[in-house]
């Protein structure tokens, strides 16, 4: 049943990136609720998928590598059901749905059995990575919304700009959605990082460090941003690239022992 | 000739009781815009009807005008494209459907309407839905001016909180800064050479006028620069600009080049924040937009042939009836 719920899923993110393909190849690409929709039963897919897992393991299914990537598409897709039709940011679903389809696959391929947790986990720990892995998703949706300005700023720039640019979103509402998913990322990472400290578990320092120095990252592009001391197309390029050291650390965390979270050495 | 045979809203409802009088008619709507004059009648004698409503405009412009006339399907399939907006001059504008509309809701209030009328004329609305959301038909604007608030829209997105500077009084500018207007800019700020033609052209837009020498100190303020001066130099420079920014705190500056020779130094363009687009970028995207239009046309006209079978089908079924 897991299976299936799994290939379900990533048949529905498959869809919206060969549909995203086809549409580019014909010059047609434009928004459409297609893309909601297809997400939308991805997102339902995975989390009947998420749910017998969870039922399996007895905790929060993000004990492994593959689920942590699964989990993290799960709310990369909750994300983007949120923000996408609040904002209405045209095209999104199309940006998103590659980003979704790249982790989903390659947790659907590395996905070994369910194993039982044996021992319970102290709550206090299962909720600060289930909230970091949430502020990722959070936080990698922000580096979606920033490549899209920083798509439609060079459309804009080139002074002919080719016909998608009719269908991408104004460059300020991008701005503004990034910079809210900044801080909604922020706050709920802050707040995963308190869970963990309440956990009273012992990290090690170079984690202490690797965490507090992401997070301030984050933090230093926020402040910026609203003292108005980066530029847009800085501040676009910052969380993008802040995000690919999110990415690092957070495969760290899943596969090296040193700073490997206490759910992720089940 | 369009003048001649156009039907002001007031004379409508004379013209429309005298159509009511023709023999073997049951029922019209008559559709009156700057480029059309269209009776849509439901009559026994299409002959007949046209030769009497040609003698009804002629009584009334006193010269003969040349009338063309279909009868069904090509009339319904006529309206299905004039409400799509594949008949006008600017195929894919929208207006034509809130204008047939118009029509449609006067006659319907006056009484002039039949059953068929009225089942055509909403199938008609219900095409024109479908052949504006199914396709590109409506896609990017086709005059400078309109291009000019897509490209401000996809810089600041609502326009409410936008400042506007025209610089130079021409006809182009101001036609750009009414466009800018409609979608709300927040002020409009006219400077030229000749103060007396900036204030009578702030008047005449609501805005307020400047002196020349005073432009650069609200460089700061404005969002949008509409420039179309004489000046045979560039007046905004990397040099006169580039400090300016720092002290713009982000915000981005869209300016608008419409002079020849241009007013602003291509190398603006490079500087962050900045999008230059002159009148040939202008013209090189409504060009684009059209094309685009024009490609989605066999895509709509197939749309339009099957809701004109449909809307046939029913009319059949209704006479077998």
């Amino acid at each position: 049943m897991e299976k299936i719920a799994l290939w379900a899923s990533t048949f529905f993110y498959f869809l919206i990136f060969c549909s995203t393909l086809v549409a580019l190849k014909a010059k047609r690409l434009h928004p459409g609720r297609f893309s909601f929709v297809a997400i939308f039963l991805g997102v339902a897919c995975q989390s009947w998928f998420l749910v017998l897992r969870g039922k399996e393991t007895h905790a929060c299914p993000i004990t492994t590598l593959p689920e942590m990537l699964i989990f993290l598409s799960w709310a990369i897709g909750w994300f983007y059901l949120l923000i996408g039709s609040t904002y209405r940011i045209s095209l999104m679903g199309a940006f998103t749905a590659p980003l979704i389809l790249i982790f989903q696959s390659m947790g659907f391929l590395l996905l070994a059995p369910a194993i039982s947790v044996e021992h319970s986990l102290s709550p206090w720990i299962e909720a600060h990575a289930a909230l970091s892995l949430v502020a990722f998703g959070a936080l990698s949706l922000a580096s979606v919304s920033a490549l899209m300005f920083l798509f439609q700023e060079a459309q804009l720039k080139s002074q002919a700009p080719a016909p998608i640019f009719h269908f991408l979103p104004p460059m300020q509402l991008l701005e503004i959605t990034t910079v809210r998913l900044l801080w909604l990322g922020l706050g709920l990472l802050t707040t995963a990082f308190i869970s963990g400290a309440l956990s009273g578990i012992p990290i090690s320092g170079i984690k202490f460090w690797i965490s507090f120095l992401l997070w301030g990252c984050y933090g230093l592009l926020g402040v910026a941003e609203q003292a108005r001391r980066l530029s847009p197309h800085r501040f676009a390029q910052g969380i993008i690239l802040v995000f690919v050291f999110a990415l690092v650390v957070l495969f760290g965390v899943y596969t090296c022992p040193k700073i490997a979270l206490p759910v992720a050495s089940l | 000739m369009r003048e001649q045979a156009a039907v002001h809203d007031r004379d409508m409802a004379a013209i429309l009781e005298r159509v009511q009088e023709i023999d073997g008619v049951s029922g019209a709507v008559m559709l009156s815009t700057c480029n059309r004059v269209e009776l849509y009648a439901s009559t026994l004698c299409p002959l007949q009807t046209l030769h009497d409503f040609q003698e009804i405009l002629q009584s009334r412009s006193k010269e003969t005008l040349p009338l063309y006339h279909h009868t069904t399907p090509a009339a319904v399939r006529h309206l299905f494209r004039v409400a799509s907006g594949l008949d006008s001059m600017v195929i894919g504008e929208t207006e034509i459907l809130g204008q047939v509309k118009k029509a449609y809701a006067f006659a319907s209030e006056y009484g002039t309407t039949t059953s068929s009328l009225h089942r055509l004329f909403q199938h008609a609305f219900r095409v024109a839905k479908s052949v504006r959301t199914e396709t590109q038909i409506t896609r990017g604007a086709v005059s400078v001016g309109s291009v000019a608030v897509e490209l401000a829209e996809k810089i600041f997105g609502q326009l409410d909180q936008c400042r506007v500077m025209i610089l130079g009084a021409g006809e182009i500018s101001e036609r750009t800064a009414r466009s800018l207007q409609s979608r709300g800019v927040r002020s409009v700020i006219v400077s030229n050479r000749t103060y007396d033609r900036a204030a009578a052209l702030a008047a005449e837009i609501g805005g307020m006028a400047l002196h020349f020498d005073h432009w650069e100190k609200t460089f700061l303020d404005v969002d949008i620069i509409i420039s179309s001066t004489g000046a045979p130099h560039a007046i905004l420079t990397v040099e006169k600009i580039k400090p300016l920014l720092k002290q713009r705190q982000q915000r981005p500056l869209f300016i608008i080049d419409l002079a020849v020779p241009r007013d602003a130094e291509p190398e603006i363009n490079k500087l962050p924040g900045v999008f230059l687009y002159d009148i040939d970028n202008l013209q090189q995207i409504a060009a684009q937009s059209l094309d685009i239009r024009r490609q989605e046309i066999v895509r709509c006209e197939s749309m339009i042939e099957e809701h004109v079978e449909t809307f046939l089908k029913w009319l059949r079924s209704r006479g077998n009836n």
